[in-house]
């Protein structure tokens, strides 16, 4: 009898949905059927069970083609890679685990390398202006259960997490929401006629680029000041009206998204915007988030600050403290000044997202993938190493873009000898333990593993 | 069998009644015994004091809002962070150090058992998470409760029992430890920007006010018998005049005796309540009044308080109580975070200076002195800074030093710009009070343990506890004329035995200890409206599955779970 399995966590986007149900084949082996998903959530499902899933690492040969190798061997290479590297560079970590994240942390720290997350090219701007203003938030159930004045600025849910709206934003029917959508005026505010502009109540096209300056004309209104008759491409009157919507709003929640921190003014507008709220605040409730793009891109923001103080850019190469300089620390930063003389990159692809020169540098020198799937950074790779798929053959703790953690299950055994980033990472760190004969450091409640032993859960 | 023996210290261990007698602690395996075998390990403690592990009623030292503070304050890193030891993993922070340095800075100190004061319950994963990482010492979590749909609508109709097995799932589900209340009803008001600022406000839309949330918790946490008593985060915390609302809170206890198999006494532990002891109607004619606090204290045997300190340093405020840091936010225009938890709690964070050259300031160091000295029983008055609130918990021993020695608190008084009118608003010059080592024992180790009710594993030194034992470069008979030395001794030990193991020799860390995580798990008789009631929530206001809610066993790795039969 196949397995219907409920309450599924969702391995795509920040939305990390939790209530998936998958039906599972009498083996354990294969998933049949996925429900509830988007169509891309249920991609990542099916996606598990393909024939050609790798399942060795391969290492680039001397003539650019791949020979597939065990994992002993792959492990060993990367322990070296890294401890022969000054400035080695660990990035990625959307799609992992905190077991995972955490388990890099260590490697990180006793090689001396540099941590990031995507962070550094997606929401990285955010955490600018948290670190001067900080972040007055919520959960996603006080959105769904008391907001009637919705805002998304620079964000596109409808595309990017296609089931945000649905579960939280504009339609679930909360408890002081009972009429769902009818309950709430949705605002949005994008220079792009979005499918989330569509369905909004009222959508501000705001000129390209000046997201700022509107931010500012809501501040000043809102503060009984005068504004010109036109602000960003929008009227006065419009602005006005627009206002007087939030000020009335009993519940006022302002999402945004790469439209805010990627465009003229970058962090500086998620900081007005945060000003926004906080002046809101001396009128109605109102609380502001970011649009994480992945399930678990807020879980190594949380994991490294209490391990490190820090969310991203976390510089260990100075072997006694942990140092973060965005500019000076971050990835990109660091690949176009040709620092980084040892890259690995797990579970993103930065083949894909990072500036073409950016990636022609970090290929001077070992580049290693960790990730269960082919990418374009896997294939410039000298090495890849896939793992097992979060959220599908290996549970975990997940952060949601509310930061509320969400504990994952697993719904199929992976494939066989096949580890999770956390087991592959607990391995190198033996290994450069031996490389380095030095004791293993296991702060609570796990034994040294040898490296050559996969560890059973 | 691993053995060890910690000779010939000066042995201040209140809970058997030992004021420095000259004595060997003997242990076997984790746990004090009687005595040991020829060869066990000997550390010579001739001429130290030898005390019994520190126990820590309430700091925030885990989980999201604590995490908050450390993302949001790089600055808190930067030449604040020492370097690392070799072979032990990096240090970070100061008043929000990293999960790393949390665990060792508090063994270098001697304490062996730390309560976090707050767990959001949807958060109760990342809280575990983040204990999991802190080496060394035992730790457990109050789950927040006063500002729960559930409590609320069900204390409203009087229903103790279904409140009762509405706790004890909650307990069970997210690892937790007590009965946890923070601004009650302020903070569910806060969800739409309100608050309530006295035990009467009604709280919006429940039509149930702070006292009869406060007085209904009580009944459940002694119907249920749990170990600790409810801990309470009053009303009105850090507003000039608040005392009053303080002792009205602290009288709804009057008459409720203890229930429980664990040799706890109190029916209330009223937390950092230096925020909670203030007179005056504005700040500037705000003064102490610890006196008419503490007298209440005094002669009320059912009620424990803790001091919750002010230490004069650039900290970083967090509470559960959302409406107090938006309104401290706009006091002092720093940057603010906060998180609204959907059903459940809110929680806010704040950087803050507490400035020698700040009037206000200078007046609240000196009420949590002023209660530490008023207190007649120092067994029921314990040692915090609400940490980090009103200051480090690595600032601990300089308290100490302030209690115990007139000369460093008019030293500090002295240092202070507005020294005369602090003189003016408060008692504290006038006090030639000094407490002992005796009382500092009572205040740090033997007290919160039986508060917690967990005397029988903590916070003392008698055969069958726990092997928590710390000795200190202190000589009874010759103690330092020059205070500092009484802060430095206590900052760091000579020696840290944890469960047996030994963690710290000259104030260095040696070893990762046996960490555990302390839960209660309550029984209570199977109740399907409350069970109904759950899972109808679940289904229709919360943004999570039930099933995913509750605390994996293999996040708190090494449990030590206390079983509360709730059905007695």
């Amino acid at each position: 009898m196949p397995k219907l399995i409920t309450q599924v966590g969702c391995p795509y986007c920040g939305a990390s949905c939790d209530d998936l149900e998958v039906l599972v084949s009498d083996d354990g082996k294969k998933i049949l059927e996925t429900r509830n998903a988007c169509v891309i959530g249920s991609e990542i499902f099916h996606h598990a069970t393909n024939p050609n899933r790798l399942k060795k690492p391969r290492l680039r040969q001397p003539d650019g083609s791949f020979k597939e190798i065990e994992y002993e061997e792959a492990i060993d290479y990367t322990a070296k890679a890294l401890l022969n590297a000054k400035k080695p560079l660990i990035y990625g970590f959307g799609s992992t685990n905190c077991e995972g994240i955490s388990a890099v942390g260590r490697v990180a720290e006793k090689a001396g390398a540099v941590l990031d997350n995507c962070a550094s090219i997606c929401h990285g701007p955010s955490f600018l202006a948290i670190f001067d203003n900080g972040y007055p938030s919520c959960t996603l159930g006080e959105v769904k259960n008391r907001a009637d004045v919705i805002v998304f600025w620079g964000c596109n849910p409808m595309h990017a997490h296609p089931r945000h709206t649905s579960r939280y934003s504009i339609f679930p029917r909360g408890f002081f929401t009972s009429r769902g959508q009818m309950h709430r005026t949705v605002i949005c505010v994008d220079p792009r006629e979005t499918d989330t502009a569509k369905l909004a109540d009222m959508h501000l096209m705001v000129k390209q680029g000046h997201d700022y300056d509107l931010f500012n004309a809501f501040r000043t209104v809102l503060r009984g000041h005068k504004i010109p008759e036109e602000v960003a491409g929008i009227e006065r009157a419009k602005i006005l009206e627009v206002a007087e919507k939030m000020r009335n709003g009993r519940f006022v929640m302002i999402f945004f998204g790469m439209g805010c921190t990627h465009t003229d003014g970058r962090n500086h507008n998620v900081d007005i915007a945060i000003s926004l709220t906080r002046d809101l605040n001396d009128h109605t409730k109102a609380s502001i988030m970011a649009m994480r793009g992945h399930y678990n891109i807020a879980g190594p923001g949380q994991v490294w600050s209490w391990q490190f103080g820090f969310p991203y850019c976390v510089d260990l190469s100075k072997g006694t403290h942990a140092h973060m300089n965005p500019g000076e620390t971050s990835s990109i930063d660091l690949a176009m000044r040709d620092e980084i003389d040892c890259f690995v990159n797990v579970g993103t692809d930065a083949g894909a997202h990072f500036p073409i020169d950016a990636v022609k540098h970090l290929k001077k020198h070992p580049f290693i993938t960790v990730d269960p799937n082919i990418c374009m950074a896997s294939e410039i790779s000298d090495l890849h190493i896939p793992v097992r798929i979060v959220g599908v053959e290996e549970p975990g703790v997940v952060y949601r873009m509310d930061n509320v953690p969400i504990q994952f299950k697993k719904v199929i055994d992976g494939p066989e000898s096949v580890p999770s980033d956390e087991e592959l990472f607990d391995r190198i760190y033996v290994r450069i333990c031996e490389l380095t004969q030095t004791e293993p450091i296991w702060v609570h409640g796990k034994a040294p593993v040898p490296a050559s032993t996969s560890r059973v859960k | 069998m691993a053995e060890l023996l910690i000779k010939n210290g000066f042995v201040v261990d209140p809970s058997q009644k030992m004021n420095g007698d000259v004595a060997d602690i003997a242990i076997r395996d984790g746990t004090i015994v009687e005595k040991v075998g020829s060869d066990a390990k000997v550390i010579d403690a001739k001429g130290k004091v030898v005390m019994p592990g520190g126990v820590d009623i309430h700091a925030h030292v885990a989980g999201p809002k604590v995490n908050a503070g450390r993302l949001m304050r790089p600055e808190d890193k930067l030449f604040k962070s020492p370097n690392a030891q070799e072979h032990y993993r990096v240090e970070m922070g100061f008043s929000i150090p990293s999960t790393f340095k949390t665990g060792y800075d508090y063994a270098r100190m001697g304490y062996a058992f730390v309560m976090e004061a707050a767990m959001p319950p949807l958060h109760s994963p990342h809280v575990h998470e983040e204990i999991h990482d802190t080496p060394i010492i035992d730790e457990a979590a109050l789950p927040v409760f006063a500002n729960n749909w559930f409590v609320m609508e069900y204390l409203k109709k009087e229903e103790i029992e279904n409140t009762a097995a509405y706790v004890a799932w909650l307990l069970s589900a997210t690892k937790g430890y007590g009965i946890k209340l923070v601004n009650p009803g302020g903070t569910a008001a806060w969800a739409w920007g309100l608050n309530c600022l006295s035990i009467d406000d009604p709280v919006p839309f429940y039509d149930i006010t702070p006292a009869e949330i406060i007085a209904g918790l009580i009944k459940t946490n002694e119907y249920l018998g749990l170990p600790h008593s409810i801990h309470i985060h009053q009303n009105s915390l850090g507003v000039p005049g608040n005392y009053k609302v303080t002792l009205d809170s602290l009288k709804i206890a009057e008459g409720v005796k203890a229930n429980n198999k664990f040799d706890r006494e109190q029916v209330m532990h009223s937390t950092h309540i230096q925020f909670h002891s203030y007179g005056g109607d504005s700040w500037a004619n705000f003064e102490s009044k610890a006196k008419e606090v503490m007298d209440y204290v005094n002669t009320h045997r059912n009620i424990t308080v803790d001091l919750g300190c002010v230490t004069l340093d650039e900290t970083t405020t967090m509470t559960a109580d959302g409406p107090f840091e938006h309104h401290l936010n706009s006091l002092n225009h720093l940057k603010w975070a906060n998180t609204d938890v959907e059903l459940e709690t809110a929680a806010g964070v704040v950087p803050y200076v507490y400035d020698k050259d700040i009037k206000v300031c200078g007046i609240q160091w000196a009420i949590g002195l002023e209660l530490g000295l008023y207190a007649k029983d120092p067994s029921r008055t314990f040692i915090t800074t609400d940490h980090p609130n009103a200051g480090p918990f690595t600032r601990y021993p300089r308290v100490i030093k302030w209690l115990m020695s007139q000369k460093a608190r008019e030293a500090t008084l002295d240092s202070l710009k507005y020294c005369s009118k602090v003189i003016d608003a408060t008692d504290l010059h006038g006090i030639d009070t000094e407490r002992t080592l005796y009382e500092i024992a009572q205040m740090t180790r033997t007290g919160p343990a039986k508060a917690l009710g967990l005397s029988h594993v903590y916070g003392g030194l008698g055969p069958g506890l726990d092997a928590n034992v710390a000795v200190y470069d202190l000589d009874l008979n010759n103690m330092p004329t020059d205070p500092e030395e009484i802060e430095k001794a206590f900052s760091r030990a000579l020696w840290f035995v944890k469960s047996g193991q030994v963690v710290v020799k000259d104030g260095e860390i040696t070893h990762h200890g046996n960490k555990r995580t302390v839960w209660v798990h309550a029984k209570v008789r199977e109740n399907h409206q409350v069970t109904r009631d759950i899972q109808d929530k679940f289904l229709k206001n919360y943004t999570l599955g039930i099933g995913n809610y509750p605390v994996w066993d293999h996040l708190a790795p090494n449990p030590y779970v206390i079983e509360v039969d709730g059905e007695a």
